[in-house]
């Protein structure tokens, strides 16, 4: 009885809670990726005091996202992984990125300390082909000089669900191994060659704390937040780098995004000394002739916003923001966004 | 109607003082009809509902099984990039799952259920008939978190190196209990499971064992049976409908199980010999993969399987109709 008459004042409370929030005015609706759910979040809270504007994201997964801005049920999707051009083109959507981040191998070996372990893209490669099984392999023992490596059987951890962090890592495999690129591919969910899965990245990091010899890959904000072992990767230019927002800021800066049509562009495998070769922005997905223009204006504006003064907030939650060359490379694309009458809807002046 | 003959001046006579009376009874004779029909429509809205969800299943899995062919219920491919799509793994999985879940629940439940019939003291049955229930309604995501953070550990740690160092190394059976201890896997998701059907086979199994009419149990009793020939000679057969019903219930509700499985099974789309290597169910495929498929083939292919379990599970009714069909034929010539 007791229960369900909690059941039910929750339901009031619930219900109570939808009808103040239709009743606001100017609201903005967008759906997708998971991954930038928090600081979108974030930015939507500071961005009500400033403009009185609701904006209303439901992190239901990229594939959502893309099905929803599609049927035109929302005014912007949300992708981790970009659209082609002719897809784009297609469907009469504009795609640019929002914030980057960070995907991250993590490790449970007993007696190695948090990036004291560095390994290069082909030999990650092969320890998820299951080519490598073992931690004192002579691939892994060659790039880590002096570090007492165990024994013990190497077991793989990787996402269940389909997840923007899968492709970013699978893709970053797929560049640096041919063998990867041919027996498993890139996408958001893959054919794993071997290891469990786990859901989210929360399952996957805490798989990986449980299980001696595990290896997995998380986004940057679960290292930080769980103090886990991270491995340093050697980076296109041949160099250790170590997971940080410096680092992929450096590989966002790298990129020659000025060619890439739609932003369709993967920050992996990117040169730089510092660069992390595991990155990649999360995108925003907007029909070019919006059906409702004013959500759509709102909806610029808020991101341009977001560009302006959500950068403190982006980096207080591990994201990194984009560089000022590509933010105004994203304005000049806001052009292509127009009314019915022809003429483009928001110009943010700078 | 039994006078034959019709006199119409005595026939208006005798109708007069009947109208009150036709009137309630038309009265009572439309609310029946409107009863009827209430429960007609709530019958309708059952099919409908059941329909609508077959309508939508076979429609959503048009294009996986018009590309695939019936073969798709054979192949064991899963590969989202390539876009080759089998179900053999997810059922695999699947029924592996549910079965090790019923070899430990059925026995243990009935147990539990005969304890609290037949030998348990008066004061004790409450206490443990309240805990049943109360392990009945824990959510499931509850016993998956649970699993993933205390259970699995200590079966990776303790259980199932003990299970690869023994069982393992028995010919015949070896090759069920082979490989590293991963702790999540088939065995732990069935075990899992096992724990969550529990309640549902002891409460049900138990009201009905509370059914059997005492002068049955006393008079076998009285003719020295023991504890054990009145439970298997007496009560069981008396109340096999509601132990099978029980035990259907259970079934169902651990093949179509999701969140807990999805914890704690592993999640890999392979079918390997040993329980204790992971793998993956249907629903447990669908809960991971749905909101991120992002071709047609792939949410179709998830659909399939989700029309998939649907036929399973009405197999499984199915055949449960007939066993019991069966037994009471059996039992009756």
């Amino acid at each position: 009885m007791k229960h369900s008459k909690f059941a039910l004042r929750a339901a009031i409370a619930l219900t109570g809670i939808t009808v103040a929030g239709y009743a606001m005015a100017a609201d903005i609706s967008g759906a997708g990726a998971t991954f930038p759910y928090p600081i979108y979040a974030k930015w939507a809270d500071s961005y009500k005091k400033v403009a009185n504007v609701n904006l209303n994201y439901q992190s239901i997964g990229s594939g959502g996202g893309i099905k929803q801005i599609i049927a035109k049920t929302v005014t912007f999707g949300a992708t981790d992984a970009p659209l082609k051009a002719e897809d784009l083109e297609k469907n009469g959507l504009v795609q640019f990125p929002t914030v980057i981040g960070g995907v991250v191998p993590v490790v449970n070996l007993d007696g190695i300390a948090p990036g004291q372990l560095k390994l290069d893209g082909p030999t990650l490669a092969n320890i998820f082909l299951g080519n490598i099984k073992t931690w004192n392999d002579a691939a892994i023992a060659k790039l880590n000089p002096g570090v007492k490596l165990p024994s013990t059987a190497i077991a793989i951890v990787h996402r269940s669900d389909g997840s923007g962090t899968t492709f970013l890592f699978v893709n970053y495999l797929a560049k640096v191994s041919k063998e990867w690129d041919d027996k498993v591919g890139v996408s958001t969910a893959v054919k794993w060659p071997t290891g469990i899965g786990a859901k989210g990245n929360e399952g996957v990091a805490n798989n990986v704390i449980q299980t001696k010899g595990a290896i997995g890959y998380v986004e940057y904000a679960y290292v930080k937040q769980n103090k886990m072992t991270h491995l340093n990767m050697i980076n296109k230019d041949g160099k250790v780098a170590e997971p940080s927002i410096v680092a992929f800021q450096s590989a966002a800066a790298g990129a020659d995004w000025a060619k890439a049509a739609g932003f369709n562009l993967i920050l992996t495998e990117q040169p730089g000394e510092k660069t992390w070769p595991i990155a990649g922005a999360t995108f925003i997905l907007i029909h070019k002739q919006p059906a409702d223009a004013s959500a759509a204006t709102d909806a610029l504006k808020f991101f341009d916003w977001a560009y302006k003064n959500g950068v403190k907030e982006a980096e207080a939650l591990d994201y990194v923001s984009l560089p000022d060359s590509l933010v105004a490379l994203i304005r000049k694309e806001w052009g292509n966004i127009k009314g019915a009458d022809g003429k483009p809807l928001y110009n943010s002046g700078s | 109607m039994v006078e034959l003959t019709f006199d119409p001046a005595e026939a208006r006579a005798a109708e007069k003082p009947q109208d009150p009376r036709r009137a309630s009874l038309g009265r009572l004779i439309l609310t029946d009809r409107f009863f009827k029909l209430l429960t007609r429509a709530a019958a309708a809205f059952v099919l409908l509902i059941l329909f609508g969800v077959i309508f939508t299943l076979v429609e959503g899995s048009i294009p996986a099984l018009r590309e695939f062919g019936p073969g798709f219920v054979w192949t064991e491919d899963w590969n989202p990039v390539k876009e080759r799509f089998g179900a053999l793994a997810p059922i695999y999985g699947t029924l592996v799952t549910s079965i090790i879940a019923m070899l430990v629940a059925v026995p243990i439940g009935l147990g539990i259920a005969i304890f609290l019939t037949e030998l348990c003291p008066i004061w004790l049955r409450r206490p443990i008939g309240t805990a049943i229930e109360l392990l009945a309604g824990i959510p499931s995501i509850i016993y998956g978190i649970w699993g993933l953070f205390i259970f699995a550990p200590f079966l990776q740690q303790y259980v199932q190196p003990f299970l690869i160092s023994t069982l393992g190394n028995v010919p015949g059976i070896g090759w069920l209990f082979a490989g590293p201890p991963y702790g999540i896997g088939i065995l732990t998701a069935g075990l899992i499971l096992a724990i969550m059907v529990l309640p549902f086979i002891a409460s049900i199994t138990r009201d009905v064992f509370e059914t059997v009419p005492p002068v049955l149990k006393e008079s076998a009793y009285g003719l020295g049976a023991t504890t054990w020939e009145v439970v298997w000679k007496v009560v069981l057969p008396y109340t096999r409908a509601g132990v099978i019903g029980g035990i259907m219930l259970a079934l169902g509700r651990a093949l179509g199980e999701t969140m807990a499985v999805t914890f704690i099974i592993g999640n890999a789309h392979r079918i390997s010999g040993s329980i204790l290597q992971p793998g993956t169910t249907i629903s447990a495929s669908i809960a991971n993969e749905f909101v991120e498929a992002l071709q047609v083939l792939h949410t179709s292919s998830l659909m399939s399987l989700g029309l998939i379990l649907f036929v399973i599970t009405f197999i499984v009714l199915a055949a449960a109709r007939l066993l019991l069909a069966s037994l009471n034929k059996r039992a009756g010539g």
